[in-house]
């Protein structure tokens, strides 16, 4: 289905996910404004949050399958299989969030029916972000995501922790907005344009491989987003953000918005750089920084909340080694990994909501002791997590580790591809002990996980994603397809060049 | 029996049902009641072993790879569920069928407590085992590699001794080290294959033909290969993980470790590391080392099995020793001396099986495997004092039993090509006998010193159950190995010639003096 995107209609068309969900977020925000508060409200607001993300999911499919691919150049926002798949990845991290925060929310006594109405603008933000065509909506996207974001992370008004986390978030993430802001500005003074297919082709026309100004500005870009993904060295906030934000939204960080912020790198770097040798050795040793750090440091955390943000820089590390690629395989290779990336991540955070309360600061790695014989299911299924982060064969994460080396041994990055491995021997060391702890030895007292339990939504959440993660692991076909297709769609045009 | 089986079809879904029937028992376990998990797991085990037989009947004694299974998997990458029995995998396969019933019979009353889970984890255990060695996909091949690590860990970790959470996470990140390397040499092998030739496959033939296209990396693929499968055997420098993890093992645990898991590391060696990169392996200086470090480990193994206070030990370090004469037979590359290297595989799969199964029994009576604990168990328990003195002078490698077969093929090959190692490796079972007589005569001869020991039960009959099927193997093999030798014998041929033309090694002749062949 070609969309001319100059005219009202195709516009409309092509932007119907994002529409589709801004009418939900301006409904729901009457909805909670008007409505009285009590956590009956706020639980109705969870609902038909469910239900707005689900029909935005609806609506990219159908765009999806209807092939919709833009007529001429693509001016704010791109038209392509990368755009609806990372929408995908979004609203699935967003929907997993919101079925753990409905039980989550009514236990900790969160009372803010705006925290879903927060979700929502965030997840649109996302979405804008990863689908721009254009370095300033990218930026309007990215700020909407992060305002969103900032707000979540304090949404615990009755904690110091939380009040910290936001602060610090906001802080550093607004830093780091600035260095994007300003990497924007400098590729547009080398290149005269904000649109990725328009720098791509001035890029290769005017030979600006080597034009300093144009190297300044991809290296604050990369700043920018180093910050939002949380690679090393820009990862200082992580580790405290992540520890004093509500789990749930802690989760959604780690999925979500890490993976909008690499969504739009990827489109960044693989659309509007293709072809610039100078920012792979960058990204390079970005990754290699990453992983070493992320995993080593991951080692030493005996607090759960603590390792799982440190893995998921680590994380951070993995797919950085799928953009250093460059290709086609490497795209393809994040999308895939970025699904499971979610999946896994957001079910290791439920686990770790059940087994705590207030903040789950507290939960050590030792808590979870025994925790097999009380509650074997939860345990089975952080177990699964546990692996599938380690990227164990037989789950999804160890096909995503496969695609991510795959990428890096096609794009002959071969000592790339032996540190992942190598990081990954050392993940080992903090993805076991869980598992030893619930399986290997006896709980502490009788009483002990009497109050680990998973209710509501989110038993069918962390159920439905231990089992996504099996099944990828062993029939990876369809989602393969489909992140080949998405990855495939990424190839820069190189008609719009200013000669032709 | 042949043609009552091909009746059935069954070369056709023999592979197919050998992996899949222990994952099936497996569910039927964790439903079933606890107290009848272990019956259950026991029929499982049996039912496995008497389809796996058929294998002995219908295998053709030729180089080809038999029973073959091709199904499409995962498509868009080339792989593909691949499967394949020959020479090589046949008794590997046919010694983990029957090791597992016994496994089963031998945790009987040693595992009190989560008894489904268990006999579930070495059901699932059989079918990863089975699939390393029948796996013809690199992919596949490297998933079942990494399955079984699970059930192992799980195995360790939950049923083993006081310190078994060291030597479960030591187990579990040495293999994990390993493996992972291989894991980047096998896609470096498959998008060089795929780029010269335009085909994407994980098929092993597939790549094995076209190995060419990697040369300018071969030594690195051939180093990452050999590491995975040289921790897993393990080789001299790389063995720290193999005392813990035994010693801390539930009695069936050391078992099949011992039995089985070891021997996928020298299995690897001989499908995978030698034939894809022979100028490599064959290369003097990859030679020397690789000759160097297995001497190192049979004498080695053999000094440090002669302290060990603790029998399980003692045990476990043999294994280093034993498998140093198989990497010997291997790197040897003589028609004998890979004949012997898995004829030894095989005869150290029974004997230091039964060895552990009997290091287990010990430990039930007196919970402790201490040496100097024991002695004069000759005449209270002489049946077990039979039983242990049959099966370690097999272990010795006494003349006919298995034991002697195994290490004269291995020695006698080896003197053609490495006459300096082969005698080097000679004293190793003069070591041997030294280390495991002493040990016998300090467990049964002598006074009965400790009151504690005057009244221990002989055998049951389960335990007698548990080590016939293993006694009988040591003096089946060790009288009459030629129906074993005549199956291993064409793929042994194969490989030793292909790797032997394509390193460009001078081939060598067959020895007149053929034990028992044709």
């Amino acid at each position: 289905m070609p969309l001319d995107l100059t005219t009202p209609g195709g516009i409309t068309l092509a932007l119907t996910p994002e529409l589709v969900l801004t009418v939900w977020v301006l409904v729901l925000m009457l909805v909670a404004a008007w409505r009285h508060r009590d956590a009956g409200v706020q639980r109705e607001v969870g609902l038909l949050t469910v239900i707005g993300l689900v029909s935005t999911g609806l609506a990219v499919a159908w765009l999806w399958a209807q092939g919709a691919t833009p007529v001429g150049l693509p001016a704010m926002m791109a038209l392509d299989g990368f755009r609806f798949a990372t929408s995908l990845v979004f609203l699935l991290g967003a929907l997993l969030t919101v079925m753990l925060s409905l039980g989550y929310v009514d236990r900790e006594r969160i009372q803010a029916p705006e925290y879903y109405v927060l979700i929502l603008l965030g997840t649109l933000g996302m979405m804008f972000m990863a689908g721009a065509a254009d370095l300033v909506v990218m930026f309007l996207g990215l700020e909407l995501m992060s305002v969103a974001v900032y707000v979540l992370a304090g949404v615990n008004r009755r904690s110091v922790f939380a009040a910290e986390a936001a602060l610090k978030y906001f802080l550093l993430g607004a830093f780091a907005s600035g260095f994007f802001l300003y990497g924007i500005a400098l590729v547009y003074g080398a290149t005269g344009t904000t649109n990725l297919w328009l720098i791509h082709g001035r890029v290769l026309e005017l030979g600006l491989g080597s034009n300093v100004m144009m190297i300044a500005g991809i290296g604050l870009l990369l700043i920018g987003f180093g910050f939002k993904v949380a690679a090393v060295p820009f990862h200082m906030w992580t580790p405290d953000v992540y520890d004093g934000s509500p789990t749930p939204v802690t989760a959604f960080m780690a999925a979500a918005v890490k993976a909008a912020g690499f969504a739009a790198l990827v489109r960044v770097l693989h659309q509007a750089f293709d072809g610039l040798p100078i920012w792979h050795g960058a990204v390079w040793w970005l990754a290699v920084i990453t992983m070493v750090v992320g995993n080593v440091i991951a080692l030493a955390q005996r607090p759960l909340k603590r390792m799982l943000a440190y893995s998921s820089i680590a994380h951070a590390g993995y797919l950085l080694v799928a953009v250093a690629s460059g290709s086609a395989i490497g795209s393809a290779a994040f999308l895939f990994y970025a699904v499971v990336y979610t999946l896994m991540t957001i079910g290791a955070f439920a686990v770790l909501a059940a087994a705590g309360t207030g903040g789950e600061q507290g939960v050590l790695i030792d808590d979870l002791n025994g925790l097999a014989t009380r509650r074997p299911w939860i345990a089975a299924a952080m177990t699964v997590f546990m692996l599938s982060l380690l990227g164990f064969p037989g789950t999804a994460g160890f096909i995503g580790k496969w695609y991510i080396l795959s990428a890096a041994v096609d794009a002959d990055q071969r000592l790339l591809a032996v540190i992942l491995v190598g990081a990954s021997v050392v993940s080992a060391g903090f993805y076991l002990p869980p598992i030893m702890a619930m399986y290997m030895r006896p709980a502490p007292s009788a009483e002990a996980h009497q109050a680990t339990r998973i209710v509501g939504a989110a038993r069918w959440a962390v159920g439905v994603m231990a089992v996504a993660l099996l099944l990828f692991g062993f029939w990876p076909n369809r989602a393969l397809d489909a992140a080949r297709r998405g990855g495939e769609s990424l190839r820069p045009a190189t008609l719009y060049t200013l000669g032709r | 029996m042949t043609a009552a089986l091909t009746g059935l079809g069954y070369q056709r879904w023999a592979l197919d049902a050998i992996l899949l029937l222990p994952l099936l028992g497996a569910v039927l376990v964790l439903l079933s009641p606890p107290a009848a998990a272990k019956r259950l797991a026991l029929y499982v085990t049996l039912a496995e072993f008497v389809v796996s037989l058929g294998l002995w009947w219908t295998f053709q004694p030729t180089a080809a790879m038999q029973f073959q299974v091709v199904r499409q998997w995962i498509p868009e990458w080339g792989i593909g569920y691949r499967l394949g029995v020959d020479g090589i995998s046949l008794f590997l396969l046919l010694l983990t069928t029957l090791t597992m019933p016994l496994a089963v019979l031998g945790s009987w009353s040693y595992i009190t407590r989560h008894e489904r889970p268990y006999y579930a984890l070495l059901l699932v255990l059989t079918t990863g085992m089975l699939g390393v060695f029948v796996a013809l996909d690199l992919f596949v091949f490297y998933v079942f590699w990494e399955i079984m690590l699970i059930p192992m860990y799980f195995i360790i970790g939950v049923w083993g001794g006081p310190s078994r959470l060291y030597a479960a996470i030591k187990f579990f990140v040495y293999t994990f080290l390993g493996s992972l390397l291989m894991l980047v040499a096998i896609l470096t092998i498959y998008f060089a294959v795929a780029r010269a030739t335009g085909e994407s496959s994980f098929a092993y033939d597939h790549l094995w033909r076209n190995i060419g296209y990697v040369r300018p990396w071969a030594f690195w693929l051939f180093a990452a290969f050999a590491l995975a499968f040289a921790i897993k055997v393990p080789m001299f420098p790389f063995h720290t993980w193999l005392p813990d993890a035994h010693v801390e093992a539930p009695t069936a645990g050391s078992v099949i470790l011992a039995g089985i898991l070891l021997k996928m590391g020298t299995y690897g060696f001989l499908r995978f590391a030698v034939p894809l990169f022979p100028e490599i392996a064959m290369d003097p200086v990859v030679t020397g080392v690789v000759v160097g470090l297995s001497l190192i480990g049979i004498i080695y193994g053999a000094l440090v099995s002669l302290v060990q206070p603790d029998f399980k030990k003692l045990v476990a370090y043999s294994s280093v020793s034993h498998l140093g004469f198989v990497m010997l037979g291997i790197w040897a590359l003589t028609l004998q001396s890979v004949q012997g290297a898995i004829v030894i595989m095989i005869n150290h799969g029974i004997s230091t099986g039964a060895l552990f199964f009997l290091a287990g029994m010990m430990y039930e009576r007196r919970h402790t495997r201490d040496i100097a604990e024991f002695g004069g168990l000759a005449k209270v328990m002489p049946a077990f004092a039979a039983v242990l003195t049959v099966v370690s002078l097999s272990s010795i490698g006494l003349p006919g039993t298995n034991g002697f077969v195994g290490e004269f093929l291995v020695l006698i090959g080896a003197f053609r090509t490495h006459p300096w190692a082969a005698g080097v490796a000679a004293t190793g079972v003069i070591f041997a006998a030294w280390y495991l007589l002493w040990a016998i005569q300090r467990l049964l001869f002598q006074k009965v010193d400790k009151p504690e020991n005057a009244k221990l039960p002989d055998l049951s009959p389960r335990e007698l159950a548990v080590l016939a099927p293993l006694l009988a193997c040591i003096v089946w093999i060790g009288i009459y190995p030629a129906p074993i030798l005549r199956r291993i014998e064409p793929s042994a041929r194969a490989l030793v010639t292909q790797v032997r033309e394509a390193a460009g090694a001078p081939p060598v002749a067959d020895v007149a003096m053929q034990p028992g062949a044709r």
